[in-house]
């Protein structure tokens, strides 16, 4: 399947930091109904460009984690469309879908979705399994992941050996290990003290200013406020769409440390 | 211009990999459920490598006591009456070209005990025959005892039991006397096992002369025993009435004990159908429970597959991890259920002093069954875990 970008994509009004090229994620008009009953989304317009660290703040039930299910194409939108890296979802297969998240996407949980009695390597290792990259070369850009969050020293531990914030930052490596250009996380901190948020906050501060684009979905104003951009969502719309997700993020006040 | 985007392949060894990943955190489920598909594997190897060892086991014994005996008795007049073989019958079947060696037995009226104290009647199912000294040779036997009848001893009072008759009169060594007929005679010799002539065992035999002087033997055998070239045996089989009894051939009944042997042979080769059967069913059994373990376990691991899902892994990754699951869980009650099978054959067939015989297509068989067993268990589960959307699967509890 193959997709034209060629139509330039619509400028986010009023930036002066958008990028000339084309967004990593762009959703027209999205809506998102559950069982014909419950509208989840009702008509999301949002750009995100390469590069911009975004937060997507609201209520809780307002629409965050579907918004971020379209985003990540782990869901079809009910209505309107949803292009991601150029990709339209609506367009494209299943396997096709999974491809695009295997290259493109990078999933961050509340819960960290780690395997129980797999060392950190491996859990980070298995990240690029369905990016079709050989086990040894998993390993090493997994020890490479891991020495990026700060977890160089603890390859071989296994998730019950590690405290939350180590294992949400085990989590972030697997994430980025192949080096996706886009990063979704839903609520990475809220299972961890503020110390524990701060240390992947740090993480997710330093990913962006190496150019990964971050979404990161958060109730949690205080994170909300460190991100350069902030997207607000109320009963399925977005209510306010404020700063540019370019400039660096604020300082990190939350941890005690730093 | 995008990429077009086209999934990743799993090889094979990932494939393994994340197939085994499964069943490495649950070491106590595996070991159960992998239990279920071991036994019916196991009753089946057993079933089939019992029987084939004794299959094996009859086999030789028939190699060792060769196939190229016939045996000549009277048989019926048409009148159905018992029929008598000439006197001379024996010399008549060593004149026959490819006969090497020939020998007889002759039914006297009269019975073994132990002492004369016991009753007539009580004869403990012993015949008494009159043989000739070549019977041995012939029957190709041994003495577990003492002598077989010799020239001299054929005149005398003298009796060589067969091993059952030993066994039913008491007689455990030599040199005891029994009561034949009216009179004492001395056991000079034992002999072991007969399987080709189970009536010898059954036998105490005297000489034909001292039979008719002493016992009212009529001289007649009743049985003639030959041997002869292997490749003749059909020849000899089809001359043999018409030399025995050239007046009544047709009387005459020839026979080749080998036969009930090999016939026994083919027997046991056939294993019982109802103790396969029953591995079946425990096989069976066995599946149902990997299937069932595999359900669960789908349903345990909807988290894992939304994050599997999410991590770019297609539908049929995910059914194809499932499926290995399952494949590599009968698999390992397949390898296990092998190894018990195979063990129990040659523990038995060692107790019973049989070759122990586990044939090769059995295992290739029991390979086959547990790939069959752990597709269809695995099938379904899988599916229902390729189906799960990745958004459910992520907000299972
Ligand atoms: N699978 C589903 N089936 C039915 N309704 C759903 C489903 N998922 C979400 N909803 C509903 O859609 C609405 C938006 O849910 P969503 O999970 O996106 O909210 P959220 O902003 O992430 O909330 P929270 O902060 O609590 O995680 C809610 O009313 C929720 O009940
Ligand atoms: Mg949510």
């Amino acid at each position: 399947m193959r997709e034209r970008i060629d139509e330039r994509p619509t400028l986010r009004d009023g930036d002066p930091d958008a990028p000339d090229g084309p967004y990593v994620v762009e959703l027209h008009d999205v809506t998102k109904m559950y069982g014909g009953r419950v509208q989840a989304l009702r008509g999301v317009n949002l750009t995100i460009g390469a590069g911009e660290l975004v937060a997507i703040v609201g209520p809780s039930g307002s629409g965050k984690s579907t918004m971020l299910h379209m985003i990540g194409t782990l869901d079809r939108p009910t209505g309107g469309t949803v292009r991601i890296a150029g990709h339209d979802v609506a367009g494209l297969s299943d396997r096709e879908l999974s491809a695009l998240r295997a290259r493109h996407l990078g999933f961050v949980f509340q819960k960290f979705h780690l395997s129980p009695g797999t060392s950190a390597l491996d859990n980070v290792a298995d990240g690029l399994l369905y990016a079709g990259v050989p086990l040894r070369v998993r390993r090493e850009r997994a020890a490479a992941a891991l020495e990026r969050v700060g977890l160089g020293h603890r390859l071989g531990h296994r998730p019950e050996q590690m405290s939350g914030g180590e294992q949400q930052r085990v989590a972030v490596a697997r994430a980025v290990a192949g080096d996706p250009p886009l990063l979704l996380a839903d609520e990475p901190t809220g299972n961890l003290d503020s110390a524990a948020g701060a240390e992947v906050l740090r993480v997710l501060r330093d990913l962006h200013s190496a150019g990964t684009t971050i979404a990161v979905i958060t109730h949690d104003m205080e994170i909300a406020e460190w991100c350069p951009r902030r997207v607000r969502v109320r009963d399925g719309r977005i209510v306010g769409d404020e700063g540019s997700g370019h400039r660096p993020p604020a300082e990190i006040t939350i941890g005690a440390r730093e | 211009m995008t990429r077009r985007l086209v999934p990743a392949r799993l090889g094979p060894a990932d494939v393994l990999r994340v197939g085994a990943a499964g069943l490495r955190t649950r070491p106590t489920r595996v070991f159960l459920s992998a239990l279920g598909i071991a036994i019916g594997i196991a009753t089946m190897i057993a079933v089939i490598g019992i029987s084939s060892s004794s299959r094996e086991q009859l086999l030789r014994q028939l190699d060792r006591l060769g196939t190229n005996m016939l045996t000549v008795s009277a048989g019926h007049t048409l009148f159905g009456e018992t029929s008598q073989l000439p006197t001379d019958a024996v010399a008549m079947v060593k004149r026959i070209g490819p006969v090497s060696t020939a020998a007889a037995t002759g039914t006297v009226e009269a019975t073994v005990r132990r002492t004369n104290l016991i009753p007539k009647a009580v004869t403990g199912g012993i015949a008494v025959q009159a043989a000739t000294t070549d019977l041995l040779t012939t029957l190709e036997g041994n003495v577990a005892k003492g002598t077989w009848l010799n020239a001299a001893t054929e005149r005398q009072p003298a009796v060589v039991l067969g091993s059952v008759a030993a066994k039913r009169l008491g007689v455990d060594r030599i040199g005891v006397q029994v009561w034949i007929g009216n009179r004492w005679f001395t056991v000079v010799g034992v002999l072991g096992p007969m399987p080709l002539a189970p009536e010898i065992e059954r036998s105490a035999l005297v000489g034909f002369p001292v039979a008719a002087e002493r016992l009212g033997f009529d001289g007649h055998p009743t049985t003639i025993y030959e041997r002869s070239a292997e490749e003749s045996v059909e020849a000899v089989r089809a001359v043999l009435p018409r030399t025995v009894n050239p007046e009544n051939p047709e009387e005459v009944e020839v026979s080749r004990p080998s036969d009930a042997l090999a016939a026994r042979a083919a027997a046991a080769g056939a294993f019982t159908n109802l103790l396969l059967g029953l591995g079946g069913v425990a096989l069976l059994v066995g599946g149902v429970g990997v299937a069932n373990t595999m359900v669960i376990s789908v349903l345990e691991r909807r988290k894992e597959i939304g994050l599997r899902r999410s991590l770019g892994a297609t539908r049929g990754q995910v059914r194809i991890q499932f499926l290995t699951e399952s494949l590599l869980l009968s698999a390992l009650g397949g390898v296990a259920g092998s190894v018990l099978g195979a063990l129990a054959t040659v523990g038995y067939a060692l107790s019973q002093d049989w070759p122990p015989v586990v044939p090769p297509w059995s295992i290739a068989g029991a390979v086959g069954a547990t790939l069959v067993v752990g597709t269809v268990a695995g099938l379904y589960p899988a599916m229902r875990a390729a189906r799960l959307s990745p958004t459910v699967a992520l907000a299972a509890a």
